[in-house]
């Protein structure tokens, strides 16, 4: 009965700026990754569909916001990143993956490069709530002895919200400094609402055209009031985590702790593109894991992500196996039933040999084997 | 259905039990409630008509985007019919779960468990739940 005294202590769990007003909204909230977070506020198809047709905004202060100052930052992020970042140009945003020295992922992140009104460059990570510390921890592991570089979190400092849908440029322009909707896709930019300062990048993990905005802890409410009434003329609304993870179903985008893992390589994930095997010399790069990738790239790899549309209504959901002729040749990794093709759909890690495009395999639904084609990724890609 | 001459399982199935030619039949749905708390239903398993049903067993499955939820029994019997358009037109669950969205009727072979729940006890609990 004494053991509640060694046990460690629960992770707090974590409020954003916004919690209250989630609230007010009629969320369902749960708990991610410490963080109370609204999960939905009327229903997820709902909120999903108004996401592809209109436009939604998200709450994603949960996610970790490391800022990198200094000279070394480009140097220190190349040797943690499987791509090269120090060669981005300003306002870039580019997607890269951490790995340990097995060329397992230990998070998918953003990487930006950014310029403050006054001229300081310095690089932003965002990392997934659920692996912060551990990164943090393995950042602080791989710190080098002269480091000309200073790492501060930001995340508590910070809010995140996420604009998204064919509406969402028309509904934040109005709101910025900035014009954005000259802004590209992945790029990014240190602007100012009210003068406030924020930064927006044209990012979302929704497979929607949209925003991200970064701001003061302390503006959080003001700008979502701003927000909520600049797109009230187009139906805005919020949207919580379920809708969030149908829509990056959907665009097939990889999720933490489902798609990707420490056991889980960028090769087999399909994320090779987020490799930079040399840099822009063309000399080999020496980043974290390169040494088993290039094993694996060379030998090949023993299994992939696929995507797979099942037959029926009944969703294959995370940890149902995936068989061939009766046979377990892999796992269901993330399912839903797609709001936008009306049918279930899901992302699975098979043998590499049952990973073709066209191969008919079988779900395990609870007992019964139901069929399902493997089939391009993304499901869902929005016409420009 | 006159919500309350129901009874209730606190798995929000609802249950109404008539008399036909000294047979009890009741007829088993799940509550405004429970769909309300599953949203953006997808799927639903029936029982097949002639199988056996247990009271606070499994008797099929209800799923939604986001999870699937078994289905409890409140009565053990004997499935008598099943409504047969209702998986096809899982929106009738919201608009009339107690008339059109009934589930299934079964042929009751055992007394009612004594662990049902009158309209205001379900309510009550349906209240400490939201």
């Amino acid at each position: 009965m004494d053991d509640a005294a060694s046990q460690p202590e629960p992770l707090a769990e974590t409020a954003t700026a916004l919690f209250s007003w989630h609230v007010e909204q009629g969320a369902r909230m749960v708990d991610f990754a410490g963080w109370q977070m609204p999960i939905q506020y009327t229903s997820i198809v709902q909120e999903h569909e108004a996401t592809r047709n209109n436009v939604t905004l998200f709450d994603v202060s949960h996610m970790g916001r490391l800022r990198f100052n200094g000279h070394g930052a480009g140097m220190l992020l190349d040797r943690l990143l499987t791509r090269q970042v120090s060669d981005m140009p300003v306002g870039q945003v580019r997607y890269s993956l951490i790995c340990n020295h097995d060329g397992g992922i230990l998070d998918d992140v953003l990487v930006y490069h950014l310029e403050t009104p006054s001229g300081t460059r310095y690089f932003l990570l965002v990392v997934n709530a659920s692996n912060r510390d551990k990164i943090l921890n393995w950042i602080a592991a791989q710190w080098p002895d002269e480091a000309a570089v200073e790492l501060c979190d930001r995340t508590l400092e910070t809010s995140m919200l996420a604009i998204q849908g064919p509406h969402a440029i028309a509904t934040v322009s109005p709101l910025l400094s900035t014009n954005i909707a000259n802004l590209k896709y992945f790029n990014a930019k240190v602007t100012n609402q009210m003068n406030k300062p924020c930064i927006v990048s044209r990012t979302g993990y929704t497979g929607e055209d949209g925003v991200e905005l970064i701001l003061r802890e302390d503006q959080t409410i003001h700008i979502l009031q701003n927000i909520l009434a600049s797109g009230r003329q187009f139906g805005i609304t919020p949207a919580g985590l379920g809708a969030r993870d149908t829509l990056r179903l959907e665009a097939a985008m990889p999720l933490y702790g489902h798609e990707l893992d420490e056991k889980i390589t960028p090769l087999e994930a399909g994320l090779a593109f987020a490799i930079s095997w040399t840099n822009t010399n063309g000399d080999t790069r020496d980043f974290i894991g390169c040494e088993a990738l290039t094993e694996i790239k060379h030998n090949g790899q023993q299994r992939q992500r696929i995507g797979l549309l099942i037959d029926g209504k009944r969703v294959g959901r995370e940890g149902y196996a995936v068989l061939a002729n009766g046979q377990e040749v892999g796992m269901i990794t993330s399912g839903t039933f797609s709001p936008t093709l009306q049918r279930p759909i899901a992302m699975a890690y098979v043998e590499q040999q049952f990973a073709e495009l066209g191969q008919i395999l079988e779900v395990d639904i609870r007992g019964t084997s139901v069929p399902a084609t493997v089939s391009n990724l993304p499901f869902y890609k929005r016409t420009k | 259905m006159n919500t309350e001459e129901l009874l209730y399982c606190d798995t929000h199935e609802w249950v109404f039990v008539s008399e036909q030619d000294g047979q009890k039949i009741a007829t088993v749905g799940i509550s405004a409630f429970a769909v309300e708390q599953l949203t953006d239903l997808v799927y639903m398993e029936l029982p097949s008509v002639g199988a056996a049903v247990t009271a606070g067993e499994e008797f099929g499955e209800v799923e939604s985007v986001k999870a699937v939820s078994p289905l409890y029994s409140p009565v053990t019997g004997q499935v008598t019919m099943v409504n047969d358009g209702l998986p096809d037109n899982l929106d009738v669950l919201n608009t009339d779960p107690y008339n059109a969205g009934w589930i299934m009727k079964v042929a009751i072979s055992q007394d009612l468990p004594n662990n049902l729940l009158d309209h205001a006890a379900y309510q009550r609990q349906c209240g400490e739940a939201s």
